[in-house]
């Protein structure tokens, strides 16, 4: 099962790090990594595997929604599912 | 991998432009319920209720987590309760307290289906249990109400229409101390579809399975924003196509929750309804759409037109990004549900009249409409038969929710609270309907409907 991570918000040192260090210990696996800037704030967009995660999808979106809160920057984490069926038929 | 650009879109419709799944509605039949004793089939419906349906809120939690995407109500409608209450003796509002009692425990707001289908004519089962509904609405938190007085097969069953004016009257007086909010939950239909997931006039039609998911979207803000983003010099046909991308998307959001619903509850998809359906949120108004088209003020010339483009776009848009359609489908005008259609009614450009005209092109009809408190039961069911009138000449679903707020005259500020809104007191006709509106019988139906 794959998930799409965003982060938005303003750049600083050890986004990445930060976001991969919660999603190694939870045992996700990252498949693709691209940054940009939109309207002036970054954005980072992470597709993960989360098949073989040891910790619930609750727990792993309350961790980074939590580590966003402290770098001040919204992180999410959402089923790939939603944008698929958005944008592709 | 999807591109960067359409993740960020979606996400920003959910964020900012209050892109949302409007009800995740359970479908229950309490066909299996009916017992000669009103107690035990009292029992039954709870007992029911709380055993198919346990599961809808976490579940409905879980997905709006897994996917990010908020699902603002989840609610139950259950088969007519005037054919479960037919065969019991005793007092139909105790299936009602059931109910009430069921929702309560499951934590979900409304539970539709109080009501009873007499286009044609009452059961016994029928009058009883449209005698109880004021009551019932007083009583109850979480029940909603509605009666279906014309089809365009059957007509308009105008003994029917006339006391469901007194019925209205008499819910606003019971519930005066809260600006008669039951009325808000009492909906008065002509061709009432079984399978609509929206309250307060959601049902478990007698057609439909044991139970059934059917999914409501919406979705005004995300409309909205698309259409600023168009040039002033667009042409409509630019903006009708706009409309439909957007509904397309906003409709595929519907049908992925729908199928995750019913894939996680084991309870099989029926249908989402394609609607935009605004709350009283800044930037989730069907009028600011209308607005964007170039009108001054929704109620203004040229309303109607604008929002007949639009609930064609949304359906056309809609249609093809889900398996099943039904419900209402359509853009709803529930006057104090919408800053926009506030705003209007406060500066005088939208008014009662023109709100009919409206529900000619788009889904329901005159909806949320606050009104003097002492309008007369014959005004409420003139207004009532003009409605249904529309619907069954059309061949569609009209409505009337309507609230004579007690205590309150025309231009009063008036508020319900929640999604429910406020707004303005609206004026009606100073002039009689009364002897139109006590003649009885039944209008008959008109000759389109003889297609056979």
């Amino acid at each position: 099962m794959r998930a799409v991570i965003t982060v938005i918000g303003t750049d600083k040192i050890g986004i990445i790090a930060g976001v991969s260090t919660i999603l190694a210990e939870a045992g996700v696996n990252i498949l693709d990594i691209t940054q940009t800037t939109m309207q002036e704030l970054f954005t980072m967009i992470m597709l993960v595997d989360i098949s073989k995660a040891v910790v619930s999808f609750e727990h792993l979106s309350g961790r980074l929604s939590a580590k966003g809160d402290e770098m001040g920057l919204k992180i999410k984490i959402q089923h790939e599912d939603i944008f698929k069926s958005m944008h592709e038929i | 991998m999807i591109s960067p650009r359409e993740i960020l879109e979606t996400i920003n419709m959910i964020s900012n432009e209050n892109l949302d799944i409007r009800t995740v509605t359970l479908g229950i039949s309490l066909r299996d319920c009916v017992h000669p004793d009103i107690e035990i089939a009292s029992r039954q419906v709870y007992e029911k209720i709380t055993r198919i349906a346990c599961d809808l809120v976490k579940t409905g939690e879980e997905i709006e987590r897994d996917f990010g995407i908020p699902i603002i109500n989840k609610r139950i409608a259950v088969t007519p309760i005037s054919i479960i209450g037919e065969s019991s003796r005793g007092d139909m509002a105790q299936i009602a307290l059931a109910m009430d009692r069921a929702a309560a425990e499951l934590g979900v707001n409304f539970i539709g289906g109080y009501g009873a289908l007499v286009h044609k004519g009452y059961t016994e089962g029928d009058r009883r249990l449209i005698l109880s509904i004021p009551e019932v609405l007083a009583r109850t938190k979480h029940v909603c109400a509605s009666v279906n007085i014309a089809t365009t097969k059957a007509g308009i069953n105008m003994d029917a229409v006339a006391q469901m004016g007194f019925i209205i009257k008499q819910t606003a007086e019971l519930t005066a101390e809260s600006s008669s909010i039951g009325c808000a939950k009492l909906v008065v239909f002509a061709n009432a579809p079984e399978d609509n997931p929206f309250m307060a006039g959601a049902f478990h039609g007698i057609g439909e399975p044991e139970c059934v998911i059917n999914v409501g979207v919406s979705g005004p803000g995300v409309v909205h924003s698309a259409l600023k983003k168009l040039s002033p010099e667009a042409d409509f046909s630019q903006v009708a196509e706009l409309i439909k991308k957007t509904a397309f998307k906003i409709t595929r959001m519907g049908q992925l929750v729908a199928n995750e619903a019913s894939r996680r509850l084991g309870i099989p998809f029926g249908v989402v309804d394609l609607s935009l359906a605004p709350t009283p949120v800044i930037g989730d108004s069907v009028a600011h759409i209308l607005e964007q088209m170039g009108l001054e003020k929704c109620g203004t010339h040229g309303t109607t037109a604008a929002l007949a483009l639009l609930n064609d776009a949304v359906k056309k848009g809609g249609i093809m990004a889900s398996s099943h359609v039904g419900g209402l489908s359509g853009a709803f005008i529930p006057v104090s549900e919408d800053a926009g259609m506030i705003d209007a009614v406060r500066c005088g450009a939208l008014s009662l009249d023109k709100l009919e005209a409206m529900t000619c092109v788009c889904s329901v009809g005159l909806d949320m409409i606050p009104v003097p408190g002492d309008t007369s039961e014959h005004t409420i069911s003139a207004i009532i038969a003009d409605e249904a009138a529309i619907g069954v000449t059309n061949n569609k679903t009209t409505a009337v929710r309507i609230i004579p707020v007690q205590g309150k005259k025309a231009g009063d500020p008036v508020e319900f609270g929640g999604l429910l809104g406020g707004g303005v007191v609206m004026p009606v006709s100073n002039y009689s309907s009364s002897i139109f509106a006590q003649r009885g019988g039944r209008i008959p139906a008109p000759i389109h409907s003889l297609r056979n």
